[in-house]
């Protein structure tokens, strides 16, 4: 028996560096918990405690706790860092009003993507939260292009849990936090891409009400010696249960929300990738961001291919790499795939020549040789469910 | 009967010519959920070390090897409603596809029950 497709476990193709992959701050923790571990984005990463399925249907119906500290936290901050970020960012970073979170891309030149990143505005500066398995060409990339005047810095001293669920703010709001500023929303009251600080006791925490399951929830930035009572006292609720990478994985998957280094990559464009909707009013017409100049033609002329969602009959998977068809004329590759545990058949996301996008065009994706019959079908595939 | 192991992960029950092919409890508790099997067809001839099986989980599709060579006689029709019997009884009933055997003499090379308890204590 040997796992020979694309898996969390065996293959991360961003990620060829011979160095000893890092711990988290509460490795022990996982591993206390019954986590299997594996290496990820140079990470020592729970990929699952119990079983996948078991933590993605828990999460749905009420609250999983997944550590994400992998991921990188930085604070950009200065004189002119909204200018100096929309620079980079094709997002109204200027318009966004403290205590407001949105989603981003990093672009390079010919408008491809770096990164996806969520950006706050924290006030005294921004907080961007980026993938673990980029954060390292993120900064440098930063570095490269931020003005001298504005900073950055990398919160290495701090992780950051996902409380992901519809049970998430009953649980989150037991645990007595405090809003670090008079007149500010207590947790509960947060709404989806709403973000603020608290204190737990003498811990400060960032929160916002965010998340990549598709489900009501929050992110919370803690110092890494505070990560694991803070996990103990979530996971003492009965409505918590420590949740792996797996089903992070298979219920962003679900959620339709794309992930770097497999859906989205430097060969990737926003505009086939359908993140459209991250390139704001203002920046279309103004450009100004790196890689505006192809990105916004392809806004206007359209894109050769177009990322889509693909419900697969049957039960077997199709994974990253199987080439769709059309007839006997491949259309496009499959960038993730997987069985969906809610849907209870396989799904996929795939990049297909725009002819073939439309939802319902009847297609078909090579696996080991068998042609699967799949559907083109809008994305989420399962409702998204945020506390707006 | 008799069973053998390999290191694959994959067991043989073998009973008079014919062979029962599955996949060990540690190899089922690597994989995680199985969601699929893909079986192979009644009829086909398999060579040992080839992959005439497929086992989906939530996060790989995992090849299953023939132990040995022969002639496939029967598959575990069980699975296609309930593949997760490859979780619950890898050993029983979660069986995957039985051989009739072309050379018990490939038999020789696998291990018993101790030696391959051994070996996955080692991993």
């Amino acid at each position: 028996m040997s796992a020979d497709d694309a898996s969390i476990e065996a293959n991360d193709n961003f990620d060829e560096s011979p160095l000893e992959p890092e711990v988290l701050p509460v490795d022990a923790w996982h591993r206390a918990h019954g986590a299997r571990m594996v290496e990820f984005a140079g990470y020592w990463m729970p990929v699952q405690y119990e079983g996948i399925i078991a933590e993605h249907l828990w999460t749905r119906d009420h609250a999983g706790l997944f550590d994400v500290s992998h991921m990188g936290q930085l604070m950009v901050s200065g004189e002119g860092a909204a200018e100096a970020l929309e620079a980079l960012l094709p997002g109204d970073i200027s318009a966004l009003k403290p205590g407001r979170q949105r989603y981003s891309l990093l672009l390079d030149e010919a408008g491809g993507i770096l990164d996806d990143l969520m950006v706050t505005n924290r006030d005294d500066h921004y907080y961007l939260v980026v993938n673990g398995v980029t954060k390292w060409d993120d900064i440098a990339h930063l570095r490269e292009h931020l003005p001298d005047e504005v900073t950055l810095n990398l919160l290495d001293e701090h992780g950051l849990l996902a409380l992901q669920g519809p049970e998430s703010a009953a649980a989150l709001g037991s645990l007595g936090l405090r809003p670090a500023f008079d007149g500010m929303p207590e947790v509960t009251d947060l709404r989806f891409m709403q973000a603020s600080a608290y204190y737990r006791g003498d811990v400060p925490l960032g929160v916002s009400r965010s998340g990549y399951s598709g489900e009501d929830g929050y992110e919370i930035s803690v110092p890494a010696q505070d990560i694991a009572a803070l996990a103990d006292a979530l996971c003492a609720r009965p409505e918590v249960k420590p949740t792996g990478l797996g089903a992070r994985d298979s219920l962003r998957l679900e959620a339709g929300l794309p992930l770097y280094g497999h859906d989205l990559s430097p060969e990737t464009d926003p505009v086939s990738a359908g993140l459209g909707f991250a390139i704001s009013k203002r920046r279309r017409a103004e450009g100004g961001f790196m890689g505006a100049e192809p990105v916004l033609a392809a806004l206007v002329n359209g894109t050769p291919t177009t990322r889509v969602g693909l419900a697969v009959q049957g039960r077997q998977a199709a994974r990253e790499g199987a080439l769709v068809f059309s007839g006997d004329h491949p259309v496009g590759r499959v960038t993730s795939g997987g069985f969906s545990p809610s849907l209870n058949h396989p799904i996929a996301m795939a990049y297909v020549a725009t002819t073939h996008a439309p939802e319902g065009t009847a297609l078909t994706i090579d696996v080991r040789g068998k042609r699967l019959p799949a559907r083109v079908v809008s994305m989420p595939f399962v409702p998204h469910r945020y506390f707006r | 009967m008799t069973t053998y192991y390999t290191k694959d992960h994959e067991w043989i029950a073998v009973e008079g010519d014919t062979g029962t092919v599955g996949i060990t409890d540690y190899a089922q508790g690597q994989l995680g959920d199985i969601t699929f099997v893909d079986l192979p067809e009644v009829g086909n001839a398999v060579k040992q070390g080839e992959a005439p099986c497929v086992v989906d989980s939530v996060k790989a599709a995992s090849d299953v090897y023939a132990p040995v060579s022969g002639e496939v006689s029967d598959v575990n029709e069980a699975l296609g409603d309930a593949p997760e019997l490859v979780n619950t009884e890898p050993e029983s009933g979660g069986w995957l596809f039985r051989l009739t055997l072309a050379d018990a003499g490939q038999l020789g090379a696998l291990m018993d029950r101790a030696t391959y308890d051994e070996y996955v204590k080692g991993l």
